[in-house]
């Protein structure tokens, strides 16, 4: 068994106890950090697969902000995990049976003739990261602007669905204190003036 | 050297995983949306692996887009996940039956 082999199912034997970890346990937490060891391991597989910029990737913008983003959300939710945990005892068998089906058909299917390539078609490029942006920019350069434009949306849907008007809260508004007018801020009072030399 | 089928193998053991966490876990709104990250990352799984196994850099691309995608995903979601609550103080997926569906 060479180094490579030995890496390769260390790691995949990793990535499969987590994600099993994560599915099972009872904290949301606790499933987020599963979610995280198993993204970290699959980084490690794309770099074994020669794909380091994607690793990379995976690790930062995943690990660093994706999951952050979940356990921000985890941590301002108020949840009652035995309530959202009831039925997994009911819901077990029929998941269960309904993975083995999906696993077994897939490595079935992957176990025929086509999949046992073991040596790539061609050698991969020295720079993976000079090679991905080199035909990123050129031939998917549409696709790209397109995936910027679905981050803007994605940001300005997430500030607007999240900002919150609080009616009781008090704050200043400039302009309107810019544009007040006398007539707003001032009464003036008619009122009988009172005689007070009459008594005396 | 490692064949293409062990790394396939692998991915469809976590899409697998992933499908059954949806079973097991569908009152939780936010593992439901962990168990979507995990899917598209098999899948990513599998666009690298035969990138690397058919030299084509058309599969990393599309990982490259596929992250983006699921990154706006999640921040939607999350965000739908917040207003969610604080609207009707539940994440549980059974009680949000306001529509009828």
């Amino acid at each position: 068994m060479t180094f490579e082999q030995i890496i390769f199912y260390l790691f995949a034997g990793v990535l499969v106890i987590a994600a099993a970890g994560m599915v099972t346990v009872r904290n949301p937490i606790y499933a987020a950090l599963c979610l995280i060891l198993s993204f970290f391991t699959s980084a490690a597989l794309w770099l074994l697969l020669e794909a380091e910029f994607l690793g990379i990737v995976l690790v930062l913008v995943y690990v660093g902000a994706v999951m952050v983003l979940f356990l921000f959300v985890i941590m301002m939710l108020d949840l009652n995990l035995d309530l959202l945990k009831e039925g997994f005892a009911r819901y077990l068998p029929v998941g269960l049976l309904v993975a083995a089906v999906v696993a077994v058909e897939m490595i079935l299917v992957l176990q025929s003739g086509p999949f046992g390539a073991t040596q790539p078609a061609a050698p991969a490029p020295a720079n993976n990261t000079e090679a991905l942006g080199e035909i990123l920019y050129t031939d998917y350069v549409y696709p790209f602007e397109i995936a910027a434009v679905i981050l803007v949306v994605a940001i300005i849907a997430a500030i607007v669905l999240t900002l919150r008007r609080r009616p009781d809260a008090r704050k200043q508004d400039i302009s309107q204190q810019v544009q007040v007018r006398r007539e707003d801020r001032v009464r003036l009072v008619k009122m009988k003036a009172e005689r007070s030399g009459k008594e005396a | 050297m490692i064949p293409l089928s062990h790394f396939l193998i692998v991915a469809a053991l976590l899409f697998s995983i992933s499908v059954a966490g949806m079973f097991l876990n569908r009152k939780n709104m936010l593992i439901l949306l962990m168990c979507i990250e995990l899917m598209l990352l098999s899948v990513n799984l599998n666009f690298i692996a035969f990138s690397h196994y058919l030299g084509d850099m058309a599969g990393q691309v599309f990982v490259f887009f596929i992250l983006t995608v699921a990154a706006a995903e999640a921040a939607i979601g999350l965000a739908i996940l917040v207003t969610l609550f604080r609207n009707r103080r539940t994440i549980n997926v059974q009680e949000l039956d306001s529509m009828k569906g």
